[in-house]
């Protein structure tokens, strides 16, 4: 108990989530293997399925987007001391903002305007949605772990409502609403990247991820660098010392979680206007939740965030090409396979570092002489 | 004390990381005696005795109980070999009785009553024969805090425990509790049992010990019979160098009312009266004392004064701004009033155990200019800040890049000082000052705080350390039970009576100004 080290800097930041993934994939093989299949064809199937072409690239990067979205959501709660598990239905929301901006302005404005609209609909939408949790828990007492949950299913309540009753295009026979017209869709990487002459295959690819690295930049700004990400930080250490600091506890409470709900709302960006181009019901998939697992992979830090997503999409599109490749492998077992990543590198993340520390760190004890002297 | 000692150490090493915590321990401690172990904080003392009861183990050395070398790989083997320890933080059940307390861990089989019984017979036993006497069937919640202490040392001897560990007894209790507590170490010492008094006042080791100890940076440094040794020199043992332990200061000249409260009253969500009616003021230019046993409405007095919390009635002005509950206000708005505020639990409240020690530097004032600018942090200024403040309070490490957690307490607490006295503020709030802090800092933090006073602040001061508020405080309130006890001029006022304040009792007039 009292004699563990702590681990190098680079130790703690590379080191342990790549052995947690290791751990994670050897599990896998011995489940995979159970099945009857070879793990190591399967996982030249995945790798191939993720990252063997520039289509499936595309679609790996495509999903990546959406849990940068949901994981940086995540994080800025996390951040201030919330567990957001609402990033499912602040989603849902925001996607609904989006498209409703959509059907109401894509006739008159054009794409440049509108746009940036949409956006900011998504991101105000997704932020209500966040809100009313934030708000009972801030003033009410109730915790936000259990609204956030309950607005998941209000969200998708809402949506078949609205999506069976109100928004269903006329003489539709599935629950979605018109075709967004051009100005409302938000145009594909391919089609971008071949206006200035590369040509890549089509994919679900689209200009989303841009605003998803703008996301990145932002949080990592927003929380290290204002004041206002230093008492939504403090409050998330040491509520006490945030009063003490003079920070309104109930404000920043509802500070974080419009940044979050709206983060997660971007995820409406991506699907709606990125590639369904109209809306339709259950595009969240998921992400939301799986948002959690990616900030916690991350450490909660943009940098990090980004890495997991792209495991996480990488596996997102590996896993499908896997189910379709061999049969036995269904996409309940790709859910398994992602489950078992998240349980070791969330879940299980500090179970291998008491033997990384015994590797590690036996090198600093030679440091003891030097470090009393300056502190004595 | 021809036999072999009780406890015998040699050669203790231990290391937490790259903290040489014990270097190379070798003490004797006499059977049937009361022996001190004085030192600053993390001088080791703690550590040792961790050791000795098991819940750290040595890197190397020995120990030896009554001339018999043992293996101490928990608190259960020094338990079986008659060790027992009364830790500073009281480790009871406060919704059980002494009685159900007394048995947690030892009840003696899956029925209660007779081990019940047996403890109660067992009980009355040792309160004949050590003069501990207290009821069996009270609640702890119901008890004095001396009282509490009392179950603890019960608890120990229960067990069969003829050495007794005590780590910091007096930090919680009035002087004459503390006094109390030292005739019932005396009774247990001629009844045979050996004591170990773990503790940083040299009045107590003058006091009550025949033996002292004294620990620096890990080892020992000196080993004197009480008898023979006197407080100055113990303090310059224990800090390496000689120390002033009286404050030099000149006498205040006090201008006009910076901080003034009218019949503030706190009442809370139960009901039950944590202020009832505190009426003070502090002038510009005089350091108040508030003095008073910990729990008795200070931690409340400080919340509401740096405006963290509203009083239910009364009202406070600072600086001319009027506050009740029809016009409240919040930290922020006192911190620019020029109120500062240097909170009493500096780890729960004053900073943030996982950031630099630069963003702790700047904690309530992270949005003022220079530190942030067009809406941004402004990282290097946050961190030359941090710098200077460390240079001109010695804080060390000086890296402000460094978690603050990393820092000792005393130079936790400096910088937390530091960064609320860098704006020169007109108020100064100050609770527990030197908390946690060794005496080489405490000298130094008590002359800054004077200096402040001397620049023309108003500075309040809350200490449970009567020695702190008499050395400092030109005016001193006491507190009792949410209540301003009275008011005593610095000049007048002595350990015996602030003590009979302290403990709810009304002192004779004559000692008394205001009452």
């Amino acid at each position: 108990m009292s004699t563990r080290r702590p681990l190098p800097a680079w130790a703690e930041i590379a080191v342990l989530p790549l052995v947690n993934i290791a751990l994670a994939f050897l599990t896998i093989g011995i489940i995979v293997r159970i099945i009857g299949v070879d793990p190591l064809h399967a996982l030249k199937l995945l790798v191939v399925g993720a990252i063997g072409s520039s289509e499936s690239i595309g679609y790996t990067l495509y999903y990546t987007t959406n849990f940068i979205f949901t994981g940086l959501a995540v994080a800025v709660a996390f951040h201030a001391g919330l567990f957001n598990i609402g990033g499912e239905g602040q989603a849902y929301i925001g996607g609904l903002g989006c498209g409703l901006a959509i059907l109401a302005l894509d006739r008159f404005l054009p794409a440049p305007l509108m746009i940036p609209v949409a956006i900011l609909a998504a991101a105000l939408f997704g932020a209500a949605w966040a809100a009313v949790p934030a708000w009972l828990q801030a003033w009410r007492g109730s915790h936000i772990v259990i609204t956030t949950i309950m607005f998941n299913f209000l969200a998708a309540a809402l949506m078949v409502y609205l999506m069976v009753n109100v928004l269903i295009a006329p003489g539709s026979m599935t629950p979605q609403s018109r075709n967004f017209a051009a100005s409302g869709k938000l145009p594909s990487m391919h089609d971008t990247l071949a206006a200035i002459g590369i040509q890549v295959a089509p994919s679900a690819l689209n200009l989303s991820i841009v605003l998803a690295v703008l996301c990145c930049i932002g949080v990592w700004v927003f929380l290290w660098h204002t004041p206002w990400g230093y008492a939504l930080r403090t409050m998330g250490h040491n509520p006490e010392a945030a009063v003490y600091a003079g920070t309104n506890l109930r404000h920043m409470t509802v500070l974080a979680m419009c940044i979050s709900g709206g983060l997660a709302g971007f995820v409406g960006v991506n699907e709606l206007m990125g590639v369904h181009h109209r809306i339709v019901l259950d595009f969240p998939a998921g992400y939301g939740f799986a948002g959690i697992a990616v900030a916690l992979m991350g450490r909660s830090h943009p940098v990090g965030i980004v890495l997991a997503a792209l495991l996480f999409g990488a596996l997102q599109q590996g896993g499908a090409e896997l189910a379709f490749e061999i049969p036995t492998i269904t996409r309940e077992m790709v859910v398994v396979i992602q489950g078992l990543i998240i349980l070791f590198s969330g879940a299980l993340a500090n179970m291998p570092r008491p033997w990384l520390q015994l590797f590690l760190s036996s090198p600093r004890s030679g440091e003891v002489p030097a470090q009393r002297a300056e502190g004595s | 004390m021809a036999a072999a000692p009780a406890i015998e150490l040699s050669g203790i090493q231990k290391s937490f990381g790259n903290v040489h915590a014990v270097r190379g321990v070798s003490l004797a401690i006499a059977k049937g005696a009361i022996t001190g172990i004085v030192g600053e904080n993390g001088a080791g003392k703690s550590t040792l005795m961790s050791i000795l009861y098991g819940l750290y183990r040595a890197d190397a050395g020995e120990v030896r109980i009554d001339g018999q070398p043992v293996r101490m790989e928990s608190p259960h083997d020094a338990i079986a070999h008659g060790i027992g320890m009364v830790h500073q933080h009281f480790m009871l059940v406060d919704t059980f009785t002494v009685l159900e307390n007394l048995v947690l861990g030892a009840e003696g089989g899956p029925l209660l009553a007779g081990g019940l019984a047996a403890a109660r017979a067992e009980l009355e036993r040792l309160a004949r024969e050590y003069g501990l006497s207290v009821d069996p069937d009270a609640r702890i919640a119901d008890l004095s805090v001396g009282e509490q202490q009392r179950v603890e040392i019960l608890k120990v001897l229960f067990r069969g425990a003829r050495i007794l560990i005590l780590d910091e007894p007096s930090a919680v209790l009035t002087p004459q509790e503390t006094d109390r507590l030292f005739r019932i170490l005396a009774t247990l010492k001629e009844r045979g049992v050996t004591i170990v008094l773990i503790t940083h006042k040299l009045r107590e080791i003058m006091a009550a010990t025949d033996h002292v100890y004294v620990m620096r940076q890990g080892q020992i440094v000196a080993d004197r019979r009480t008898a023979e040794t006197n407080p100055e020199e113990l303090a310059e043992l224990m800090v390496g160098r000689k120390v002033r332990l009286q404050l030099d200061k000149i006498a205040a000249t006090s201008g006009e009312v910076l901080l003034a409260a009218e019949k503030l009253s706190l009442v809370d969500h139960r009901g039950v009266r944590l202020l009832d009616n505190v009426d003070l003021e502090v002038r510009a230019g005089e350091i108040v004392g508030i003095a008073g046993v910990s729990g008795n409405g200070q931690s409340e007095l400080l919340q509401i004064l740096s405006g963290i919390r509203r009083p239910t009635s009364g009202r406070l002005t600072v600086r001319g701004r009027l506050i009740d509950a029809h016009h409240p206000t919040d930290p922020a708005e006192m911190r620019a009033l020029g109120l500062a505020h240097v909170p009493e639990d500096r780890l729960r409240q004053g900073m943030v155990a996982a950031f630099q020690a630069s963003e702790t530097a700047i904690l309530g004032y992270q949005a003022e200019p220079p530190f942030c600018r067009n809406y941004l942090l402004d990282g290097p200024a946050v961190g030359r800040h941090c710098a200077t403040l460390m240079d001109r309070f010695d804080v060390r490490p000086r890296a402000p890049a460094l978690r603050s957690s990393n820092f000792s307490g005393g130079n936790q607490q400096k910088l937390v000082l530091a960064r609320e006295m860098a704006r020169e503020p007109k108020v100064l709030l100050v609770g527990q000052p030197t908390r946690g802090v060794d005496i080489g800092a405490i000298e130094f933090i008590h002359r800054e705080l004077v200096k402040s006073r001397d620049n023309g602040c108003a500075v309040l001061v809350v200490s449970v350390e009567l020695d702190e508020i008499l050395s400092l405080a030109d005016r001193i309130l006491v507190m009792f039970a949410g209540r301003i006890m009275g008011e005593v001029p610095a000049g007048r006022a002595d350990e015996r009576t602030l003590g009979l304040m302290m403990a709810g009792a009304h002192p004779a007039p004559s000692a008394v100004e205001g009452a």
